[in-house]
C-alpha cells in the first residue's frame, strides 16, 4: 500500500477504499446501476406498453423509426418495453427471494453457533441433510402444484438458498462467541437472544454482504430457469426468463427475441458475480493489495 | 477408509428418509390428481382407478406402502404411461442423460483444467486476462440462453449441426447438448484450476524441486498437479449434481428424450410415481457422487486421515 495515509480507519471505510480503486468493480457497479434505473424508470418514459398489441407491426425487427427499438414479438408487444418490465420482476425476485434466505440463514445460524452443543448439532444436521437434496425439483414441483404466483417464488428459492448463509454465519459465530465483548455482555446479563441481534448479526455482516451479492446472480439464474420451463411467471406479466424462452421459441424468424433479452441477463449476472469477487476481496483483510 | 466409507453411507440414510418424505407430501398433498381431465370421467370409473392405485387409502397408510414397496425396490407404476413400471421408464431415460451428462463432465473437466493451468502458467500475460475473462462470461450467461444461440448459429446459419433431436445418440446430435451444458462448467473448473495451481507453484516445495533443477514438465507432472487438482476433484461431486439439474433444462430445449424430460412432463400431468421416484432416483445419485467425490479426495491428499 503505497499511501497508507489516506486509508480509512473503520473497517467497512477500508473496504469501500479497496473497492473504488478495482476498476472491473466500479465498472460492474455502474452497469448495474445503470440496468436498475433503466429497468425502475424505463417502462414510465417508453412509448409502448408491455402488455398493449400493435396489429400492424407483429414479429418487426428493431426499428428506430417505428419506434420500437427492439422489435416486437409475435403478439406484436413492444419488446423494450418487456425485457424492462421483466427486469423488474427478475430483479426483485433475485432481491427479494436473497432477502428471505438472508433474513432464515442468518438467524438458523447465528443461533446454531451461539447455543452450540447439542442444539448446534441437531441444526447443523438439519441443514446437511437438506443440504444433500435435489431441491431445483422441489422447487419445480412447487410451482407446478401451487399455482404459478410470484411470491412462492421467492419463498421456494429463499428457502433453498439460505442453506449456505447458515453455514457461513454459524462458523463466524462460533469465533465471535469466545471474544470479550461478547463474554462482557453476558457478564452483565444481556439475554441471550439480544446477545445474537445486537452483538453476533451485526459482526457477520462482512462476509454475509459477499455472499448476498452471489447469492442474486444465482437466485435470478434460477427464477429464469423455472420462468424458462414455462413454470414461473406467467403471461402477460414476464420476466427476463420467460423472454428467453419466447425468443428461444422464436430463434429462427427472430434471434433479437433472444439476443436482446439475454444480454440483459447475462449482463447483470456478469456485473454482480464481478462485484461479489471485488467485495470479497476488498473485505478481506489478509489481501494487502 | 473403508470405514469412513461405510460411515458416510451410514449417514446418508437420514438424509434419504428426509428425501422420500419430503417429496412423497410435496406431491401428494398438492391440489389437482391424475385423473383430472378435460373429460369428465364418470364417478365409478374414477373411484375403480383410485383403488387400483391405492389412492383412496389414508395418506399416512399409501405412505407407509410406498416405503415398503421402496424397500423392495419397487418405484411404483405410472399413472400416464399406462402398463409401465416407473423403474422401466427410468431405465429408459437413464442411458440418454447419462450419456448427455459424462460427456459434459468429461469436457468440463478435460478443457478448464487445460486452461485454468495454462492461465496459472502464464500469469497476468494477456492469455490469463483472457481466459479469466472468458470464464467470468461462460459463469455469467445461463445455458438456455447459450444453447439456442449455438443452435442459431451452428444449426441454422451454418448448417453444420442438427438443431435438436436424438437420431438414436449419434455423435452429430450429441455436441450442441453436450457444449451448452459443458460451458458454465468448463469456466468454473478453470477458474478453479487457476486459482489453485497458482497457489501450489507458489509454496516452498515447488521451488526445492527448481532448485534441485528439475524441469518445468517434471514440476508440474510430478509435484503440481496432485495437490493443484485437489479443489477440482472436490468440485466434482457437485458439479455432477449440477450436470443432472441442467439437464433438465437441455432435454427440453433439444428434444432429448432423457430422465429430465420424463420429470418435467411428469410434473405437468400429476404423475405422482413418476415424478417422485426420478427425484429419489436423482436424489440417491447426487449423494453417492457427493461420496465418491469425498473418496477421491481422500486417496489424492495424504493429509486427510479418517479416524
Amino acid at each position: 500500500m503505497t499511501d497508507a495515509a489516506a486509508l480509512p480507519r473503520s473497517p467497512g471505510g477500508r473496504a469501500w477504499f479497496r473497492l473504488r480503486r478495482n476498476p472491473s468493480a466500479m465498472a460492474a457497479m455502474t452497469v448495474l446501476g445503470l440496468i436498475v434505473v433503466l429497468c425502475v424508470a424505463g417502462p414510465w418514459v417508453i412509448p409502448h406498453s408491455y402488455d398493449a398489441v400493435a396489429w400492424d407491426s407483429i414479429l418487426t425487427g428493431p426499428d428506430w423509426a417505428s419506434g420500437h427499438w427492439f422489435g416486437t414479438d409475435p403478439n406484436g408487444r413492444d419488446l423494450l418495453a418487456r425485457t424492462l418490465v421483466g427486469g423488474r420482476i427478475s430483479l426483485l425476485v433475485g432481491l427479494i427471494a436473497s432477502l428471505v434466505a438472508l433474513v432464515i440463514g442468518v438467524s438458523w445460524g447465528a443461533v446454531a453457533g451461539y447455543v452450540g452443543g447439542r442444539v448446534d448439532g441437531l441444526m447443523m444436521r438439519v441443514v446437511d441433510i437438506l443440504y444433500a437434496l435435489p431441491f431445483m425439483f422441489f422447487v419445480i414441483l412447487l410451482m407446478v402444484y401451487f399455482g404459478r404466483n410470484i411470491v412462492l417464488i421467492f419463498v421456494a428459492i429463499g428457502a433453498v438458498e439460505w442453506l449456505t448463509m447458515a453455514r457461513i454465519v454459524r462458523g463466524q459465530t462460533l469465533s465471535l462467541k469466545r471474544r470479550e465483548f461478547i463474554e462482557a455482555a453476558r457478564a452483565i446479563g444481556v439475554p441471550g437472544l439480544t446477545i445474537v441481534r445486537r452483538h453476533i448479526v451485526p459482526n457477520v455482516l462482512g462476509p454475509v454482504i459477499v455472499f448476498l451479492t452471489l447469492t442474486i446472480p444465482e437466485v435470478m439464474l434460477i427464477e429464469s430457469f423455472i420462468s424458462f420451463l414455462g413454470l414461473g411467471v406467467q403471461e402477460p406479466m414476464t420476466s427476463w426468463g420467460v423472454l428467453i424462452s419466447e425468443g428461444a421459441q422464436n430463434i429462427e424468424e427472430a434471434p433479437w427475441l433472444l439476443l436482446l433479452p439475454g444480454t440483459f441477463l447475462a449482463l447483470t449476472l456478469l456485473c454482480l458475480n464481478l462485484l461479489g469477487d471485488a467485495l470479497r476481496d476488498a473485505l478481506d483483510p489478509r489481501d494487502g493489495r | 477408509m473403508f470405514r469412513y466409507a461405510v460411515a458416510r453411507l451410514l449417514g446418508a440414510i437420514p438424509t434419504l428418509f428426509a428425501l422420500v418424505t419430503i417429496a412423497f407430501f410435496l406431491v401428494r398433498l398438492a391440489p389437482g390428481g391424475p385423473f383430472d381431465e378435460e373429460r369428465q370421467l364418470p364417478p365409478e370409473i374414477e373411484a375403480n382407478l383410485r383403488r387400483a392405485y391405492n389412492l383412496d387409502a389414508p395418506l399416512s397408510a399409501q405412505y407407509l406402502r410406498y416405503l415398503g414397496d421402496l424397500a423392495r425396490g419397487d418405484l411404483g407404476p405410472s399413472f400416464k404411461y399406462k402398463d409401465y413400471r416407473v423403474a422401466e421408464l427410468i431405465a429408459t431415460g437413464l442411458p440418454v442423460t447419462a450419456r448427455i451428462g459424462l460427456s459434459a463432465l468429461v469436457v468440463a473437466v478435460v478443457i478448464g483444467v487445460a486452461c485454468g493451468a495454462v492461465a496459472a502458467l502464464r500469469r497476468n500475460s494477456w492469455v490469463d486476462r483472457l481466459v479469466m475473462t472468458l470464464a467470468m462470461t461462460g459463469i455469467a450467461i445461463p445455458n438456455f440462453v447459450v444453447a439456442p444461440a449455438l443452435t442459431l448459429l451452428l444449426g441454422v446459419y451454418l448448417r453444420i449441426l442438427p438443431v435438436g433431436g436424438w437420431g438414436d445418440g449419434a455423435v452429430r446430435y450429441l455436441i450442441l447438448p453436450v457444449v451448452a451444458l459443458a460451458l458454465p462448467k468448463i469456466a468454473y473448473v478453470a477458474r478453479l484450476t487457476r486459482g489453485s495451481l497458482a497457489e501450489v507453484l507458489g509454496s516452498p516445495y515447488i521451488r526445492t524441486a527448481r532448485a534441485k533443477g528439475l524441469r518445468n514438465g517434471t514440476i508440474l507432472a510430478r509435484h503440481a498437479a496432485r495437490a493443484a487438482l485437489l479443489p477440482v476433484v472436490s468440485y466434482l461431486g457437485p458439479t455432477a449434481a449440477a450436470l443432472l439439474t441442467g439437464s433438465v433444462v437441455i432435454e427440453q430445449i433439444f428434444g432429448i428424450p432423457g430422465l429430465g424430460r420424463y420429470f418435467v412432463q411428469g410434473a405437468l400431468n400429476r404423475d405422482y410415481t413418476l415424478v417422485l421416484g426420478i427425484v429419489l432416483f436423482y436424489g440417491t445419485l447426487i449423494i453417492l457422487l457427493n461420496l465418491l467425490a469425498d473418496l477421491a479426495y481422500g486417496w489424492l491428499d495424504p493429509r486427510v486421515r479418517y479416524d
